[in-house]
Formats: structure tokens, C-alpha cells, sequence
């Protein structure tokens, strides 16, 4: 579902690599990230956010962006975009600044009693408190069942493609059925030395005109397809020389390349913000039900990735836990305010804050 | 009424199971650890199960969404089904099956 107020949203992309100062600093750009610049915005609570996605809304977005959601207030049907574009909508007043398509890797404290994050990107964001919205962690590449493909990451497998030169003469296998894989199966066809396709049944997933000109290119002896399934990993010290396959028709058997490119899709893992320092059990941040601090005074957990008695995975939680999360990062940020509780309703102040008045 | 799970280390569970409840649901409330990240949305395929075989053809066929998020899952076989896609129901009392790799959290 595409809404027009998207179009109309404008949002604050930072370059990667620099250096930024903020209030507070939001990991993680679902729906629960999102609605926390607005009850920090009228506090007047400057946010930033990271998230390792190239766009916001998280889960909604990346996992089931035209599912209908069915309990969110005052909506009895939305879909996950729609309610990313509907969140954009609503916190645009506040200005936020988006670094996307980077992971938050390490946090450090100042001397001054701040934190400074550290991206994969080398970004650097200085912040007064810091907001762990993460979800279900961070999104990344789903790894092939192979024994030992660790050892071979980095030299030999790579889950994305960042320069097509890269493989300037190499022989790839590319993995997968989707249109990851069909898109570089044709996109670097004519770059590498040779170029094979695995998938372990014959059926594509990818958008059929991208499935036709990948048959093209068998046809005509360019590629090879592979219907079987990747059984094991060969070479030594890291440096591929084949993958071991299974199939109905042949048995087992080797498939001669230098390079394993696997495009599986995303799942979600924890990641470094498991290892920021304050307490995490089972997967999850053990927080209070008045503030939603961690362990570690400052740093704040909501959303799904926190827990408590009673807690509940459900969006309309992360909404109320990023209100009450909200109150506490303004003592810490102003320490000499004093906090007056205001309805958007009645406030002018509240209003101007949101350019309706 | 019961379901029996063989877990990623090969341990069998007898489950508990109530009508009208998800298999992928009936499995991750006992606690055995399955993954199923998208919470039964039929979007991830990481609640992958095999079924025993003679249990695949007493299963409601599979929709076509579910046939795409196996064409995914790299360990699908001909007895691969995605369990948030089941419903369980009286007869499938005794629905013996398999955790797929993918179900790993």
C-alpha cells in the first residue's frame, strides 16, 4: 500500500562517516524507534537514529510490509508500510536525522558522562542518552547449513555484493532462488570468468522476467544451473576451490568455483547491542516499568527487545513504554528543567512544537 | 490430544496440543526453542518442520504463499511445511514431525 503522505515526508539522511552531537540516540528505526522522536520531540529532546535497514519501519517494513496489522489504536487495519509512512508523517516536525544502512558496533562512554556510538560505517554520534529500539536485532544475510563457511566469509562467501569488479574473473556460485540472486546471477554474467546458479528446486521466486533471461543465458551455455542443494565447503584456509552439492539426478557432487555469493534473505540477530554493557538475559534487556532503563543508568530498552513481568511483544506496548521512557531521558537531558506533564490537545506549546499553530 | 516434535539435537517432545492453534504456536508455548521470527505471518519460513510421512497427506494442502517462503528455505523437501501454516485440529491428534534447520534461534 503506497500513501501519498510518504511522498510528503521528508527525512534527514546523514552521511556516513561523520561525526554528529545529539540529545538522545535511537537504535533501531521500527515503529517503536519512530513514535520515540515524537514523545522526545515534545520535550524538546533532539533524536538520531541508526538502523542497519536502507529505510525505516524495521519488521513492518522488511518482513511483512503489506500485511494487514489489526491492533493498532484508532486503525482497525493497517499494513506495515502504511504505518511506517503514517509514524514518518507524524514525527516530521521533529527533525531527526536517519544514519541507515548501518549497525551501531560499539558504545563508549565520555568523560563527560555521554555515550559515543560507533558505526560499521565509521559514523560517530555523541549522545546524552542513548534509546535501544532494536527489535528483534539486527537484520542481516541468512548464512547456508555448511559446516565451516565461517572460516571462508570475507575471502570466498559474501552474502552481498558491494563492488561488481570484485569478481572481475572469478567463478562464482550464487545461491538462491529470489531476486537477489537472479538480479546478480545476470548482473555479473558478463563480468565474471564463469557464473553458476544453485537453487534446490526448480522454481524461482524472482521476478519472472528476471527467471526468463536467467533460462536464456542456460540455454545458451553463458551459465550453469544447478537444481540441487549445497551439502559442503572445500578448500583449504579459507579459500573456496568447490561446493559440495546434492541432487536427485546426479548424486553427490562438486561444483568447481572460487567464490560463493549466498542470497537467502535476512533474519534477525542480536549483534553488538547485546554487548553494550548492561545486563541482557535470554536474548533480551531487562528493564524497570517506570523508566525502561537498562542496568546501565541512560541507556533505555523498548519495544520488543525488552523485558519485564508481564511484558508483551505488541507495538501499542513499545508506544507507551517510548512515553514513559521519554519522561526520564528529559531529566537526564535537562537536569535543571522542570517537566510539566501537557495534552497536544490543549497545549500551545505542545502545538507549536508540532507546526499546527 | 498431542503432537510429537524431534527438536535440532534429535530429542522427542509430546506436546500438549488445543484446537485451532498454530503448530509453530503449540511448539514455541511448550518452549521447545524454534525460531519463527515473523510470529506466524507466513513471511520468514524459519518455523520449517518436516512432516512423517504418513501425516503429509492429512494436512490442509499448502497455500501459495507458504509455497513461496519454502522455495526460501534451503533445507525444504518434499515433506517440508511451514508450521505457523498448520492449524491444528482433533484429527491431527498424534501429527509427528521434524524441526528444520532453519528453525534455530
Amino acid at each position: 500500500m503506497l500513501d501519498a503522505s510518504a511522498q510528503k515526508t521528508s527525512m534527514t539522511v546523514a552521511d556516513p562517516g561523520g561525526q554528529y552531537e545529539t540529545d538522545a540516540l535511537i537504535i533501531g528505526a521500527g515503529p517503536v524507534g519512530l513514535f520515540a522522536v515524537f514523545e522526545l520531540g515534545l520535550l524538546d529532546i533532539k533524536a538520531h537514529l541508526i538502523d542497519i535497514l536502507d529505510r525505516p519501519g524495521g519488521q513492518c517494513t522488511e518482513l511483512y510490509p503489506e500485511k494487514p496489522i489489526y491492533d493498532i489504536p484508532a486503525w482497525p487495519e493497517i499494513s506495515g508500510q502504511g504505518l511506517t509512512d503514517r509514524l514518518m508523517e507524524q514525527i516530521a516536525p521533529f527533525g531527526a536525522t536517519f544514519h541507515l544502512g548501518q549497525m551501531a558496533v560499539k558504545l563508549e562512554r565520555t568523560l563527560d558522562e555521554r555515550f559515543r556510538v560507533t558505526t560499521d560505517a565509521g559514523t560517530v554520534v555523541t549522545a546524552k542518552v542513548i534509546v535501544i529500539a532494536a527489535g528483534g536485532g539486527s537484520f542481516t544475510p541468512k548464512k547456508p547449513a555448511l559446516d565451516g563457511v565461517e572460516a571462508y566469509e570475507g575471502t570466498s562467501v559474501f552474502y552481498s555484493v558491494r563492488k561488481i569488479e570484485q569478481f572481475r574473473g572469478k567463478r562464482l556460485l550464487i545461491a538462491g532462488g529470489g531476486d537477489s540472486a537472479l538480479d546478480w546471477t545476470l548482473n555479473l554474467a558478463p563480468v565474471a570468468e564463469s557464473v553458476a546458479l544453485i537453487h534446490h528446486r526448480d522454481g524461482f521466486r524472482a521476478a519472472p522476467d528476471s527467471v526468463n533471461k536467467m533460462r536464456a543465458l542456460v540455454a545458451e551455455g553463458k551459465i550453469d544451473l544447478h537444481i540441487a542443494k549445497m551439502t559442503g565447503i572445500r578448500g583449504p584456509d579459507g579459500v573456496l576451490t568447490a561446493i559440495e552439492a546434492q541432487s536427485k539426478e546426479r548424486g553427490a557432487y562438486e561444483i568447481p568455483c572460487d567464490t560463493l555469493l549466498p542470497f537467502y534473505g535476512l533474519t534477525m540477530k542480536l549483534g553488538p547491542v547485546g554487548e553494550f554493557g548492561y545486563e541482557v538475559k535470554d536474548g533480551l534487556i531487562p528493564v524497570d516499568t517506570e523508566k525502561f532503563e537498562t542496568s546501565t543508568p541512560r541507556i533505555f530498552a523498548i519495544g520488543d527487545i525488552n523485558w519485564y513481568p508481564g511484558k508483551l511483544k505488541l507495538i501499542l506496548s513499545g508506544f507507551h513504554e517510548g512515553a514513559l521512557m521519554a519522561q526520564q531521558a528529559f531529566r537526564y537531558v535537562f537536569p535543571d528543567k522542570k517537566l510539566r506533564f501537557q495534552y497536544t490537545t490543549s497545549s500551545t506549546n505542545l502545538q507549536e512544537k508540532l507546526g499546527v499553530r | 490430544m498431542k503432537i510429537h516434535v524431534v527438536d535440532l539435537d534429535g530429542k522427542t517432545h509430546a506436546l500438549e496440543a488445543e484446537p485451532g492453534w498454530r503448530v509453530m504456536e503449540i511448539i514455541r508455548d511448550w518452549g521447545v526453542p524454534i525460531k519463527a521470527e515473523c510470529g506466524g505471518a507466513c513471511q520468514c519460513a524459519t518455523c520449517h518442520v518436516f512432516v512423517a510421512d504418513d501425516w503429509l497427506d492429512r494436512l490442509p494442502p499448502k497455500s501459495d504463499e507458504e509455497e513461496d517462503r519454502l522455495a526460501d528455505a534451503p533445507s525444504e523437501d518434499e515433506n517440508s511445511r511451514l508450521s505457523c501454516q498448520i492449524i491444528f485440529q482433533p484429527e491431527l491428534d498424534g501429527l509427528t514431525l521434524t524441526l528444520a534447520p532453519e528453525t534455530k534461534p
